[in-house]
């Protein structure tokens, strides 16, 4: 655990003693700040014309109408900025050399990755961390459901930990950032949409396409349902993705 | 304290080290030396654990470096070719680092670090940035990284390559300093670097084991015939075909004023050559053995022929 620890601390400050973590920080939370007061705002001005109708302004739900959406769209913003989080994990030692020092250490493998894994970890949840004040506005100025927007949050945090997981496996693929961050993107878009071609698969296709869909999975978070099957989704696409990294290591070691 | 048997390597088809057999004993620092692309970096790479072997063993100490890694690699230091630097760290943080992930405990780290600064000289820049500082420091950062956790066994490849030549007389007396209870392996295919560092020489070429031993032990049995190099203050030529007219003397090269004198292996004939040139008055200015120096030896050895 200490030596996990080690590597976790070294990558975070790494992260934070160069530009990428407060670039990619900043540009994640002006762009939710965006969504946010554009949800905001028409949500307050659906409420003024509903204000009429009784019926209507019963229907009126703020955890629909503004947390669901947001949740949608800051999945979106992480799934364009987590690449950029990982690209570098692996690709830099292996181009600075470093990676001579780490393996010749009396460290292992998978102390190595989850070291790194965590260190991500820690930069998503203080991105995730630093949009819980928008929603603490709401909660000041509004009277949102608690529940949902905390199932939300859980969502977004297992997506991006599956995320993360896919790009340690690219950034130990190549010694090229933007290599690792192009192949990064590229999949997490697939899984993204796979289910698209469920549309015209059959039988048991349809099923296994909607499963493996980053999507389907995340649309039950947004709306507050907890479900045990989209908890081991996302844990299972973490640890399949460092389990690559893991093999790929070590197999790039025998070659 | 190191050993490596019958160990091979291959890259797919390439082999890069095929049936590689050498010991190193305790104390010693042995050169590893060879031209570029011999096998040095391979075999330094399976020696250090980071890269598995295709065949044969290894061992660091009592360790099998293959069945008990996390052993062998305590007791290890390592100098890659490409210095393994955090540019973004300042030295000190980096030295912390790397005693971190050696597993010296948390108490002693600190004396540890000041240690391998205060070995490798480091104290002027022990709070700048590594990307800031100049190459030879850089260098400095490697040894001094690899010597943190104060390891029994040093491999150092190329320890001294890209330096200008006062860091080199630098670096290399630091390396001799280390000597002592350490066992220590340099890589280089500089050949002064081994006459002037090293007890024993592995040379090798194209992945095999061309030769190894202590360097008068090679230089030895490399030298088939004796002889002298002879240098006169006149007529060359002509002492030359009179020292060619001695009993015993094979053969007689003229290279300037330098006489290169060969005899049948076995006799000594120095008296006769000495007493030759002065009796004829030659002018006898210098007289020394034909030893073969290690530059021969490599060259020799490199070039595949027949030492004679």
């Amino acid at each position: 655990m200490n030596n996990i620890w080690i590597i976790t601390r070294k990558e975070l400050r790494s992260y934070f003693t160069s530009p990428i973590a407060y670039v990619v920080i900043t540009v994640y939370l002006v762009l939710v700040g965006f969504f946010f007061y554009s949800m905001i705002w028409w949500f307050n001005s659906q409420s003024l014309q509903m204000a009429q109708n009784q019926y209507y302004y019963q229907q009126l739900n703020i955890n629909q109408m503004v947390f669901s959406p947001l949740f949608h769209n800051i999945s979106i913003i992480l799934l364009l900025m987590l690449p950029l989080v990982t690209m570098r994990l692996f690709s830099e030692e292996k181009k600075i050399g470093t990676e001579e020092l780490l393996y010749t250490s009396p460290l292992s493998i998978h102390e190595i990755i989850l070291g790194k894994f965590f260190a991500s970890l820690l930069v998503l949840l203080t991105m995730l961390g630093l949009t819980a004040v928008l929603s603490v506005l709401t909660f000041v100025y509004g009277n949102p459901e608690v529940a949902p927007v905390l199932c939300g949050y859980l969502g977004l945090f297992l997506l991006g930990a599956a995320f993360i997981a896919i790009g340690i496996f690219f950034s130990s693929l190549t010694e090229n950032q933007i290599v690792s961050a192009i192949l990064t993107f590229g999949a997490l878009l697939l899984f993204w949409i796979i289910n698209w071609a469920s549309y015209s698969a059959g039988g048991l296709w349809k099923d296994v396409l909607n499963y493996v869909s980053f999507l389907q999975h995340f649309d039950n978070m947004t709306q507050g349902i907890l479900d045990t099957t989209d908890v081991v989704y996302y844990a299972s696409f973490a640890f399949f993705g460092l389990f690559l990294t893991h093999s790929m290591i070590q197999s790039r070691r025998w070659r | 304290m190191i050993a490596v048997e019958h160990l091979t390597k291959k890259y797919g088809d390439l082999v890069a080290v095929r049936d590689l057999s050498f010991k190193v004993e305790r104390g010693k620092i042995w050169g590893l030396l060879g031209p570029n692309a011999a096998g040095k970096t391979t075999t330094m790479r399976i020696l250090t654990g980071f890269l598995p072997a295709t065949d044969g063993r290894a061992s660091i100490g009592n360790f099998d470096v293959f069945e008990q890694p996390n052993e062998a690699k305590k007791i290890l230091g390592y100098l890659p070719e490409v210095l393994p630097l955090y540019p973004d760290m300042t030295v000190t943080e980096y030295l912390n680092f790397v005693a971190a992930i050696k597993k010296i405990p948390g108490a002693a780290k600190i004396d540890a670090v000041a240690r391998a600064v205060k070995v490798a000289a480091l104290e002027p820049v022990k709070g700048r940035l590594i990307r800031n500082i100049s190459r030879g420091f850089k260098q400095r950062v490697g040894i001094a990284q690899a010597l943190v956790h104060d390891p029994q066994v040093l491999i150092l490849d190329e320890p001294t390559i890209g330096l200008d030549p006062a860091q080199i007389i630098e670096i290399r007396s630091l390396i001799t300093s280390l000597k002592g209870e350490r066992t220590i392996i340099l890589s280089t295919h500089i050949l002064a670097e081994v006459t002037q560092t090293c007890d024993g020489v592995v040379i090798i070429n194209e992945g095999r084991l061309m030769a190894s031993g202590s360097l008068e032990e090679l230089t030895a049995s490399f030298r088939k015939k004796d002889g002298v190099v002879v240098k006169v203050r006149k007529d060359a030529q002509v002492a030359a075909d009179e020292i060619k007219n001695i009993g015993g003397v094979e053969k007689v090269d003229r290279e300037d004023g330098d006489l290169k004198v060969e005899w049948r292996q076995g006799l000594d004939l120095r008296d006769d050559i000495a007493r030759l040139i002065v009796e004829k008055q030659f002018g006898l200015l210098e007289m020394r053995p034909l030893a073969m120096n290690i530059e021969d030896l490599y060259l020799k050895i490199v070039s595949g022929g027949d030492a004679s």
